[in-house]
């Protein structure tokens, strides 16, 4: 440890400092990128969509978690509904902005005919992503039970988180090679320590405590 | 011992495959002096995306960056002259459906032709441009090759076109 602890309020704030600065210093990187100058706003703002939306990867897993200092687990739970609509959101403008700026390119995307090899994860991510909508209508309408709900929407987080990661890394656009690399990595350590937690270290360790308490 | 034509298997073997060859040469399936034959150039994925036909004869569309390459026929690749190449892209002066990244270049006597264009900057993920020959003496081919690296300032494409 360090030299001298850290005093223990500090901690909270020097976590969501960490926590916000690795989300936007990539998109403060892209927003330096020279190729804007270039662009038509709907493909910026398309770009940054995306951007942002890889960034809320980072933060999402957490807010499900309950891990973030400072948060009543209600509110943390809230944070992520919220965080939820907004990757969404952020789909509809990645889509929609490239799609006026090119609709061939966007539709051989879509099509599965495109000539880049990232398109297709795009479109992989965004299949679960519309997954995960509608499985949240049907946990709504109390079809779904909570534990299947919480495991299919596991699977299919692990999947978009995933290929978004390879879409994003083979993309040469606007953000900074190696700040994409380093939030790439970020998001991917960040869901997986998360999912390895909730579903394998908690359950096991939650059973062992309660074979000790009936012995 | 390893000797040619020890054994019945090797023998036939090379036997079949001279008689063959000597068939095919008669057949003219191989021509005298083994020239390659070219074969014809395949239009690629999207190639024809934000396509704007008949784009106009241009000297050049702006500075800096170059495309060129060389028209040949499909089978002997004896070079086309005068043939209409049509050149887009995404650059530095906007996107692919900007009218002044679209101009069409012929090709000279010896098949070549080359246009200067502004700095192509990657689009859609990749920095690529899109060539097409569309007229109507050889079959349509629309090409979307992918520069090496984004930083590069020319670009090689060579049509192989084939008799429509």
């Amino acid at each position: 440890m360090a030299s001298r602890p850290t005093p223990k309020s500090a901690r909270p704030t020097l976590i969501w400092l960490a926590l916000l600065g690795a989300m936007t210093m990539p998109i403060i990187i892209a927003a330096f990128s020279p190729y804007l100058a270039y662009r038509d706003p709907a493909y910026i703002i398309a770009g940054f969509a995306g951007i942002i939306c890889l960034a809320l990867f980072l933060i999402q897993p957490l807010f499900a978690a309950g891990y973030l200092p400072g948060l009543h687990p209600m509110g943390a739970r809230r944070w992520h509904r919220g965080i939820g609509s907004a990757i969404f959101l952020c789909v509809v403008l990645h889509i929609g902005g490239l799609y006026i700026t090119s609709p061939p390119d966007t539709l051989d995307a879509l099509m599965l005919v495109a000539p880049t090899p990232f398109s297709v994860y795009g479109v992989l991510a965004t299949l679960g992503l519309l997954l995960t909508a509608l499985l949240l209508i049907l946990r709504r309408k109390r079809t779904l039970r909570y534990p299947l709900w919480r495991m299919l929407h596991n699977v299919l987080a692990l999947g978009i988180v995933g290929a978004t990661i390879i879409h994003a890394l083979q993309i040469q656009g606007t953000m900074g090679p190696i700040s994409k690399w380093l939030l790439c990595g970020a998001v991917l350590v960040v869901t997986c320590a998360t999912l390895l937690d909730q579903r394998l270290i908690r359950p096991s360790r939650a059973r062992r405590h309660a074979l000790n308490h009936n012995n | 011992m390893n000797a040619p034509f020890y054994n019945r298997r090797a023998f036939l073997k090379s036997a079949g495959l001279a008689a063959s060859a000597l068939i095919g040469a008669q057949m003219g399936l191989v021509s005298p002096a083994f020239a390659k034959t070219y074969k014809p150039t395949r239009t690629m994925r999207g190639g024809s995306n934000n396509y704007r036909p008949n784009a106009p004869m241009v000297d050049k569309l702006g500075d800096g960056f170059w495309i060129s390459g060389k028209v040949r026929q499909a089978g002997n690749g004896a070079p086309l002259s005068g043939v209409r190449i049509q050149i887009w892209a995404a650059t530095t002066i906007g996107g692919e459906r900007e009218p002044r990244n679209h101009g069409s270049v012929l090709t000279a006597r010896d098949g070549s032709y080359r246009m200067e264009m502004m700095q192509i900057v990657p689009n859609f993920g990749q920095p690529h441009a899109h060539l097409a020959y569309d007229d109507a003496a050889f079959e349509t081919v629309f090409l979307r090759p992918v520069m090496k690296s984004a930083r590069d300032t020319s670009l090689k494409v060579d049509f192989v076109l084939k008799h429509a």
